[in-house]
């Protein structure tokens, strides 16, 4: 029984709070600490996945004091895969966003600031993977979500308003899961994740039983952005700067997901969840309509970070059609879709991030073909990531695709099926648009091309590419969607196998 | 934001009120295991009794008491008190935040009983410097 | 009876719904921004006030250790589980109202308006602008 739960967490806190302290002293160590922070993270997380899949689950009782009448803190597969990925797809991020926050946040003194939020969203995030008791985790998302709000505010100027959607919608699906807990507490007396799922199958049927689960749904499909509760997330990836988009989409709405799997499958049992109430089935649909609704949005988007964030509102209908699924097949579809997106929108936003810095926008009918003339790795990973969203073998994308269109197959769900093929084809539509025009677009197209500060400049190189702080984690994204995908069966295989729950199998 | 006016019959009332609201607060916070209480509630008082003044002084006199710098470190050391004292279990052998592996000398129950009084004082001195901080961003500067 | 006792016996229950839809219209009939946020501000107190009124128990005093009473026998105060949780949702609660008061001020600040469609309008205006650049 050792700390190795909790230490994520408690890295992240210690230095979210020093960082402004010791900034305080030394101006510019912001950044530095929390990139320290996020790396010992990231790799104890490692760890910890390589451990728990060895070993079994691993538990810590937080201050001594065991279950239930304490708050214990548990990894098993699901938990530990979800924190590795988040942890090191923010680590890669961070790198990049050195430059990109010196260009779009210019208040040096803000800074600290922001790279504080970035550590405690972290360790929000973190706290709800890791954490195996339900209020605990009611504590760790409303921190997370508070500095989602403030990383989102601190964009352009529109971007304050954007936060607060977000922060009243969000706020609203928290109290809706506060709620739910209330009725689930109420019924059974505890608020362990184990303890509630030994208790609940005596109490199913009572109504407050079924109240609080659908509140908690709720509250959580807010958090996921699952449509139509979506309405928070354009605006908000939009608006936020760059570094900031590339940092909560491919975290904040994998970490609703990942509450909702752990509530539905493992808490209540698919059992209950799927067949003596409908809400996988609920959830399911919602989810169709989701990723058809996202892919027709984002084919009529101008600007490259709004269509991704429709695209995002997309992806997450994919996950939640592997949930709505409630089979090996759905759920292993859905994992390992978190991992793919996480990869496929990191390394997206990160590519829009720098053609931010480097073009001064991200408007796609100004894309041409000096763009990829002058950023030639940034346009071909952008390139990669827009093949592995379409779901081409042998990139990442395609292989989650496939699992979830098992999975319908497997189900009879013909129409599921149906959503999964046309999605593609409508994610080729809106991908490609931006393809050809950087690789076939004609040069000196609609208006000039214009530096950062606005003024008309000659076409052909101007600034180069990308600087190495933010083409590498670009490439190496790239390149871990191609590993990804050809080592596909050996994830599945050995680690998210081991996830699917008894009731399940 | 309309000119600040000062009135004599205010400030003197507010100046004689503030060291006790301050007062009470401590005690607040120092009871909070056996009356209702504690670190949250303290807080929130001796913020009330800082931002007394700042409303009745107005903020180029109140800041000469309680700069305005002093908000968000004084939340971020409060929260490291806390922090602290779980680093200071774990230090002493016990998982984090278990107050019986304090380095200190005395049984365990006094230790617990010690461990949280250290915890609330940290929560009082967060609560206190964020609400101030909160105040003072809100009132002038645009978005510091 | 029985519908008597649904409605006064329950009535701590229905005042949490009176406050819950109180707070679900604020945030979503009124305009203005401050008044959407004090609906939401209403919406988390039904929540806190529902956790709070399910830990009542009958002939039971306030949980904080009597001499009188002892503490051999539970039943004698109410569960103080709720109201350590609760404690903890009203902070919640209070960082949240403070970065929305936040977000509020630099909106007024950049657009001088907070009612919802004169600020849409601003917003509108203001995207047109960019997009003729």
């Amino acid at each position: 029984m050792s700390d190795a739960p909790a230490l994520p967490v408690l890295i992240l806190l210690g230095t979210a709070i020093l960082a402004p302290l010791v900034s305080l002293l030394l101006r510019r160590s912001a950044r530095a600490l929390a990139v320290a922070a996020v790396a010992a993270a990231a790799s104890i997380s490692a760890v910890n996945l390589v451990r728990v899949l060895g070993r079994g689950t691993l538990h810590t009782h937080m201050a001594g004091w065991p279950p239930p009448i304490g708050i214990e803190y548990v990894l098993d597969p699901l938990a530990a895969f979800v924190a590795a990925v988040i942890n090191s797809i923010v680590l890669i991020v961070l790198v990049h966003a050195r430059l990109s926050v010196d260009a779009e946040i210019p208040d040096r003194s803000r800074h600290v600031s922001f790279y504080a939020l970035v550590l405690l969203m972290l360790c929000g995030f973190n706290g709800i993977v890791a954490t195996g008791d339900f209020f605990n985790l009611y504590v760790w998302l409303e921190i997370s979500s508070l500095s989602l709000y403030g990383l989102v505010a601190a964009g352009d100027r529109r971007s304050p308003v954007a936060a607060f959607r977000y922060l009243i919608m969000g706020t609203i699906g928290a109290t809706f899961y506060l709620l739910g807990l209330g009725f689930l507490f109420v019924m059974t007396g505890s608020l362990n994740m184990a303890d509630l799922a030994a208790i609940l199958p005596h109490v199913w049927r009572e109504p407050p039983v079924v109240v609080g689960l659908v509140l908690m749904v709720a509250g959580m499909s807010i958090k996921m952005a699952l449509f139509p509760l979506h309405g928070w997330l354009p605006d908000a990836y939009t608006t936020a700067p760059s570094s900031a988009s590339a940092l909560i989409a491919p975290t904040g709405t994998k970490v609703g997901a990942y509450v909702l799997i752990r509530l539905l499958f493992f808490v209540f049992g698919a059992e209950f969840a799927a067949r003596t109430l409908p809400v996988t089935s609920v959830i399911g649909w919602l989810a169709a309509a989701a990723v058809i609704y996202g892919s027709v949005m984002a084919m009529a988007q101008k600007e490259l970070k709004r269509m991704l964030a429709f695209s995002s509102v997309a992806q997450v209908g994919y996950i939640g059609i592997g949930i709505g699924l409630a089979s090996p097949l759905g759920l292993i579809g859905a994992v390992l879709h978190v991992l793919n997106h996480a990869c496929m929108k990191a390394l997206l936003f990160l590519v829009a991030g720098s053609f931010r810095l480097k073009l001064g926008h991200s408007r796609i009918d100004r894309f041409n073909a000096a763009v990829r003339r002058q950023m030639p790795w940034t346009t071909a990973a952008f390139a990669a990531g827009a093949l592995s969203m379409v779901g081409v073998p042998p990139l990442a994308g395609f292989f989650s695709k496939w699992y979830l269109a098992l999975g319908a197959v497997r189900a009879s769900n013909w129409i599921f099926l149906a959503v999964i093929l046309v999605s593609s084809l409508l994610n080729a539509v809106y991908f490609f648009r931006v393809l050809e025009r950087l690789y076939m677009g004609k040069t000196g197209g609609p208006g000039k091309q214009e530096g950062p500060a606005g003024e008309a400049v000659e076409d052909g190189p101007r600034d180069g590419e990308a600087a190495a702080s933010m083409l590498v984690p670009v490439l190496l994204l790239a390149a871990a969607l191609l590993v990804i995908g050809l080592l596909n069966a050996v994830v599945v295989k050995q680690v998210i196998m081991k996830m699917i729950p008894q009731g399940m199998m | 934001m309309r000119e600040f006016d000062s009135d004599d019959i205010v400030i003197l009332v507010s100046r004689t009120l503030s060291p006790f609201i301050m007062l009470f607060a401590l005690y607040v916070v120092f009871h909070g295991h056996y009356s209702p209480g504690g670190g949250f509630q303290g807080g929130t008082m001796l913020a009330a009794a800082v931002i007394l003044i700042r409303l009745a002084a107005g903020s180029e006199l109140a800041h000469l008491q309680f700069p305005r710098e002093l908000g968000t470190p004084l939340g971020a050391a409060g929260v490291f008190i806390y922090f602290g004292t779980g680093l200071a279990t774990m230090l002493g052998g016990g998982r984090f935040l278990d107050y019986a592996f304090l380095p200190l000398a005395g049984t365990a129950p006094a230790l617990r009983s010690l461990g949280i009084l250290l915890v609330e004082v940290g929560v009082g001195l967060a609560v206190l410097g964020i609400l101030t901080a909160i105040f003072d961003d809100l009132l002038e500067g645009s978005g510091e | 009876m029985k519908t008597l006792d649904f409605f006064v016996g329950h009535y701590a229950y229905w005042f949490v719904v009176a406050l819950l839809v109180l707070g679900l219209y604020g945030m979503m009939v009124k305009r203005n921004l401050v008044k959407k946020l004090i609906g939401m501000t209403i919406f988390q107190v039904a929540v806190i006030i529902f956790y709070i009124a399910s830990a009542v128990k009958r002939e039971a005093t306030i949980p904080i250790a009597d001499k009188a009473i002892g503490t051999a026998d539970a039943s004698l105060y109410i569960n103080p589980l709720q109201h350590t949780l609760m404690l903890t949702a009203i902070v919640v609660g209070v960082a949240t109202a403070g970065v929305a008061y936040a977000l509020l001020i630099i909106i007024f600040r950049r657009y001088n308006t907070l009612h919802e469609p004169e600020l849409m309008e601003a917003m509108k205006r203001e995207e047109e602008e960019d997009g003729d650049e």
